[in-house]
């Protein structure tokens, strides 16, 4: 199969691990931090995310005031980051637009590790015909054209959404729950892997011989277990999902035009690119940056987690 | 092993029905008009766009227009553009092997980076190449195809004026020269796409390498006293290979998908632009037609993968 | 103006000093056709001139090499008649010909006609009914056979065949039949006396279609036509290969019906991407020669140029981008109908209000900053060709104005600077047009102003094929126009404005009893414009027709049913050393494409 090709190439799946769960965390997080990359993806990470959120509080310039004298001006003490060519500013879209792009990449994840540990929880406890179907579905969704379908459910639905909830939100509801719903297959096929391989187990079965109930076997021991190469894979998810909507946005299907997301503020900026390349610079570097951040985080997550990695000495 | 081959392949059957099925709903709830650009001519009466809706059957229930296209396309007949007044799997075919000279290239490319990186780096974790290499691949899959593209065409085509930007399927040559300018304007989609799969392909090669380095069998050549070259070259390299081709395999796929974006920027005339293109005007056959496409790709590529990986690895057998 | 001063005029013209384009602009200015102009012009002596570049000439066909046009949208078919936009009217251009095209002027250049019909050489009876057209002896089909009265005839057959669906009907169907007289003269008979008579067989819409290729093809077959893609017709330049949505390349037509034209050995049409990066193309890296319709602002274009391997060309059109006030009351359903034409706009309902609305539409940032010379803010939304301007009308941009007129109008303003209706409701208007940067950034302008007059606006932007699709269902369309104010650009596709005139006629109201498929979206209705527009339908005397065309927009300007704000040229990225355009607002860019030559 596919699946079991891809689990088997994942070095997650390795990653079984006995129920020492706070010790676990420590060991974690003592290997983490010797992963430079990682740790400094982390800060970097730390620092947006609290610039995003503090931001627009202390830095108050109105991100949508239109100004043609001081039109695609590079940086000046006004405007930090320069203006658009609307004399916009620049630093109070893109912790604007960085905030919806960062939830963008957050709640997709999330909504894609809900999917993904539900179905292969279900899947992986119930076993027998359940299983078989749901694993039918997994492939075949693993087998839909991501972006094509993407930008087909996009373009298809967005006028739709924007009647039903409203322009900003959705739009945002659409482009997570599409970017969400594409991305859960592989969470789904860990977490199974992850109950196939503990079901048997000891411990496990242990609980079961005294009597636990379903649910709390799953929620109790065999989740937990598979822990680490969930979050790896969703920190992974975060970043594909920031990457889908810049993405989307530059096809010029993504935000409306009065949202400045990242990849809308590039969309609108490439047009300038020569004569006001701070324009594009600035939120592309800014995709860049959280992007990397996230795989060097992941990346670090991955060799934390796997007791069995080798580690630089 | 035929046998086996042959249940993948019944099995594949079901999941594209499946997702022929799923594409077909999404399409048929679109709310676009593929004769939008009349609407707003003031030339054209309102009745020949109705005409024309009926004409090209758009007017029947949903079902009624689902059976008849997968009966059709069983039949070999993938239907017939709006916009282009032709059969659709002429269009495709039109554009399918500048698609395939690209991508193609780009995958070697690929291929030709991270096979080498990957292995050395795998070999020698966390070495001072290895450190670099990652570097390098992280940074390469964490900068969007787009903007990596808008950049080349701002430093080759417009700074240095070295390279063409858009890409012309017909060229004006023959012989060397044809081939010298065919070569010339690949050169900047292929290296967006290349680059960006390579640094992928670079950390799965390294993953898998590194699985198989930790094993115990290789621990144990390692202990017999075989050289670190030989136990690499014997015993690394052969067994790696399983999970690499495995990888290659699976990947291939993506690069299609990517493409889209490539051949958005520098106008290449292939299956990607022409499925923007034909979303855009809501070219519903057309739109059909390339995902489906798309979606057997990634089902062919994943049979090829499962057929070479058990193929490879003597530990499955197919009773 | 007095006859002295029109002779110096006309000697200026004679010995150079005054260009024949501004002379006849002048003359139509003072409310001369602009044939009528051209007529003092040869009385006087001065040739008509025959489009005559400056610099180079070629003196024989060939040997101009390889022409590289670049469109931004990609032609998908080859058949003018099913053409779904400018870019396959445009691509079937150096193949297929019409009888006559439009210059710059909205003249009548004969092109598969010997000449063009008047009446003072018979072609047009009194009557208004028939019209007698002399064909070209000397022209021949890609093919070599001869183009004769049949091929002419046959192409009204088809497209005025309901089955055909072609999108060119309109200009055909009223044509009740058509008598063979010659080998090469037909004789037009029209159902009923047309002013507008030269719509059939002229420009974009009137492409000849060869009959010995068609004629099986006519009707509901005409769908499996081979030629749709692979046109064999009598232009100077024969069809190579074409790929659906990407390029087209043609060669040299050795047997073409002029003599030493045309000038380049090859065409390469390629199509698709984006605006700006066609525009660089062609002004900055001079990959291409020719790029069409520079949609792109002017400052971006401007830039671009300074690259010094091309220039933008601006052609003169017809076409306005304005904001429509809705008539209607779009927030209540009556049966089953927003917007429905039994109800009044709650707030639109008082002149003063619009007109206060139409002072804080701020023309002259929207025309600087972003259309620049690709268009000019105006106050009149008919505005070409200039027989047909109004001078009645001004537009200005006064915030204070505004104000006092909805001060003294009664509307207060609320506790947070937005006013109130006269039942004391927070006024809100919803503000939509298609997506495209120019238009939302024109719609921030608005939106700014409106705040400063206390009046709250809602932007909405929807996606081009939603906004303009002729979907009954979908509500976001601008015939449905459920919103209080809309923006477009409608485009002038012929130099008569009667088509063009009749988005405003009570007849036309898009509503649900017509699926939303009249052409009227603000649902105005005024006895007297209907009266106007029915009486120059007939109207045979070109000085009166004129007159009532400019009372027609002066009755929709100073009701404030729209507000026009810019009347745009179609721009075009040229190479400095290209040649013999001639680009005309009425007729394809390529109309003219024979005389195309590049200068040593």
């Amino acid at each position: 199969m596919a699946g079991s090709i891809l689990a088997f190439l994942t070095p997650e799946r390795r990653a079984v691990v006995e129920p020492r769960v706070t010790s676990l965390a420590s060991e974690a997080w003592r290997r983490f931090r010797r992963h430079r990359l990682a740790l400094f993806g982390g800060v970097v990470l730390a620092t947006l995310a609290a610039v995003l959120v503090v931001g627009p509080l202390i830095y108050r310039t109105p991100m949508n005031e239109i100004d043609f004298k001081a039109k695609l001006r590079g940086p000046t003490l006004a405007h930090p980051l320069g203006t658009d060519d609307l004399g916009q500013d620049l630093l109070a879209r893109i912790l604007y637009g960085g905030r919806i792009s960062l939830a963008v990449g957050l709640v997709a994840m999330l909504i894609a590790l809900t999917l993904g540990v539900l179905i292969g929880a279900t899947a992986g406890y119930a076993g027998g015909f359940v299983d078989h179907l749901l694993m039918r579905i997994t492939d075949l969704c693993l087998s839909l054209p991501q972006l094509p379908l993407l930008l087909l459910i996009i373009y298809l639905f967005r006028d739709f959404v924007r009647r039903a909830f409203g322009p900003e939100a959705g739009i945002f509801f659409l482009i997570v729950a599409v970017i969400g719903g594409l991305r859960w297959m592989r969470v789904a096929r860990l977490v199974r892997a992850q109950f196939l391989s503990l079901r048997e187990q000891d411990f496990v079965q242990a609980a079961r011989g005294l009597g636990a109930p379903a649910r709390r076997q799953i929620v109790r021991h065999i989740l937990p277990n598979a822990f680490g190469p969930v979050i790896v894979a969703a920190s992974l998810d975060v970043a594909a999902a920031i990457i889908a909507e810049s993405t989307l946005s530059f096809l010029g299907l993504g935000f409306p035009p009065d949202i400045p997301t990242w990849g809308r503020i590039l969309f609108d900026a490439k047009d300038t690119l020569d004569h006001a390349p701070h324009w594009a610079i600035f939120p592309g570097t800014a995709i860049f940056l959280t992007v990397l951040s996230i795989n060097y985080v992941g990346d670090g997550l991955r060799d934390a987690l796997d007791p069995r990695r080798v580690l630089p000495s | 092993m035929p046998k086996y081959v042959l249940r993948r392949v019944l099995i594949s059957i079901p999941v594209l029905v499946g997702i022929s099925i799923v594409l077909f709903s999404v399409l048929a709830l679109a709310p676009g008009d593929p004769f939008e650009e009349l609407a707003t001519n003031a030339n054209v009466p309102p009745e020949v766009a109705q005409r024309l809706r009926a004409q090209f059957g758009l007017d029947d229930p949903l079902p009624v227009r689902y059976v008849r296209w997968l009966t059709a396309l069983a039949r070999g007949d993938w239907g017939f553009s709006f916009q282009s007044r032709m059969n659709v799997d002429q269009l495709i075919l039109q554009r399918l092997p500048v698609s395939l000279f690209v991508l193609g290239s780009a995958y070697l490319l690929a291929l030709a980076l991270a096979l080498p990186i990957g292995i050395l780096s795998a070999v020698r974790p966390y070495s001072i190449f290895d450190q670099i290499a990652t570097t390098l691949a992280f940074i390469g899959f964490s900068l969007p195809t787009f903007f990596t593209g808008l950049l080349f065409i701002l430093v080759f085509s417009i700074w240095l004026d070295w390279l063409p930007f858009i890409y012309r399927a017909d060229i004006d040559a023959t012989g060397w020269r044809w081939l010298a300018e065919h070569a010339r304007q690949a050169i900047m989609p292929v290296a967006v796409l290349g680059l960006f799969e390579g640094a992928t392909l670079t950390r799965f090669v390294r993953t898998s390498v590194l699985e198989v380095i930790r094993l115990d069998y290789v621990n144990t050549a390692r202990a017999k006293g075989l050289s670190e070259a030989r136990t690499i070259g014997k015993h690394v390299v052969r067994n790696a290979l399983i999970p690499v081709v495995t990888v290659v395999a699976l990947q291939c796929p993506t690069i299609f998908a990517g493409a889209v974006v490539t051949e958005q920027i520098f106008r290449v005339p292939g299956i990607g632009s022409l499925l923007i293109a034909a979303i855009l005007a809501s070219d519903t056959p057309v739109v059909l037609a390339i995902t489906f496409v798309y979606s057997v790709l990634v089902v062919a590529f994943n049979l090829i993968a499962d057929v070479i990986y058990g193929w490879l690895d003597p530990r499955i057998s197919y009773a | 103006m007095d006859e002295h001063e029109v002779r110096e005029w006309i000697r200026r013209v004679k010995n150079g000093t005054l260009s024949r384009r501004h002379f006849i602009e002048a003359m139509m200015g003072l409310g001369l056709t602009a044939p009528m102009a051209t007529q003092m012009l040869v009385s006087a002596g001065v040739a008509r001139a025959q489009p005559k570049p400056v610099g180079f000439t070629p003196t024989r066909r060939g040997g101009g090499g390889r022409l590289r046009l670049l469109w931004w949208q990609a032609p998908t078919l080859l058949n003018g008649h099913f053409a779904t936009g400018t870019k396959d009217q445009d691509a079937s251009r150096p193949v297929y010909e019409p009888l006559a095209a439009f210059d710059p002027d909205g003249n009548f250049v004969p092109i598969l006609a010997a000449e063009i019909p008047t009446h003072q050489n018979g072609g047009l009876s009194r009557d208004g009914k028939t019209v007698t057209w002399r064909l070209k002896k000397d022209a021949r089909w890609h093919d070599g056979k001869p183009f004769t009265a049949d091929d002419v005839i046959f192409t009204w057959e088809y497209a005025a065949d309901p089955a055909t669906a072609a999108v060119t009907v309109t200009a055909y169907r009223d044509i009740e039949r058509i008598d063979r007289v010659d080998d090469h003269t037909v004789k037009a008979v029209f159902k009923e006396p047309r002013a507008f008579w030269y719509d059939a067989f002229f420009g974009v819409r009137g492409y000849i279609l060869p009959r010995h290729l068609f004629s099986a093809y006519k009707g509901a077959n005409s769908r499996n036509a081979p030629q749709n893609l692979k046109p064999i017709g009598t232009g100077p330049y024969k069809l190579v290969d074409f790929k659906p949505g990407d390029s087209a390349r043609y060669e040299i037509n050795p047997n073409y019906h002029v003599p030493n034209r045309p000038f380049f050995d090859v065409i390469e049409l390629k199509g698709g991407g984006d605006t700006t990066s066609a525009a660089r193309a062609v002004l900055q890296t001079g990959e291409f020669d020719f790029a069409w319709n520079m949609q792109v602002e002017w400052d971006v274009l401007r830039r671009l140029e300074q690259g010094g391997k091309g220039k933008v060309l601006n052609t003169t059109t017809g076409n306005i981008e304005h904001v429509q006030l809705n008539q209607t009351d779009p927030w209540t359903e009556v049966d089953g109908e927003r917007a429905s034409v039994k109800t009044k706009h709650p707030i639109f309902h008082d002149l003063k209000f619009r007109q206060a609305l139409a002072l804080l539409v701020d023309r002259a940032t929207v025309a600087e900053e972003l259309y620049g010379p690709t268009g000019q803010a105006t106050g009149n939304f008919l505005n070409a060709p200039a027989r047909f301007r109004s001078r009645n009308t001004k537009w200005e941009f006064i915030v204070d104005k505004a104000n006092r007129l909805l001060d003294e109008a009664g509307y207060r303003r609320g506790p947070d600077g937005v006013r109130l209706t006269k039942d004391g409701k927070r006024i809100k208007l919803l503000f939509q047009t298609s997506t495209n940067s120019l238009r939302q950034k024109n719609q921030a302008i608005v939106k700014q102003a409106c705040a400063k007059g206390g009046i709250e606006v809602e932007l909405k932007s929807v996606t081009a094929s939603v906004f303009f699709s002729s979907d009954p269902a979908n509500a976001d369309t601008y015939s449905h126009f459920y919103a209080d104010l809309q923006m477009y650009n409608t485009t002038m596709t012929s130099p008569d404005p009667q088509w063009f005139m009749n988005q405003f006629l009570s007849t036309e109201v898009a509503q649900k009893a017509n699926k939303w498929a009249g052409r009227n979206p603000t649902r105005w209705r005024n006895e007297e414009y209907d009266k106007l527009w029915n009486a120059a339908e007939v109207e045979f005397d070109p000085l009166k027709r004129a007159a009532q065309f400019i009372q027609m927009n002066d009755l929709v300007v100073n009701n404030v049913v729209v507000i026009p704000e810019n009347w745009r040229n179609r721009p075009a990225a040229v190479n400095l050393k290209l040649g013999g355009m001639e680009l005309s607002g009425w007729d394809s860019d390529l109309w003219h494409i024979a005389y195309w030559h590049r200068e040593a």
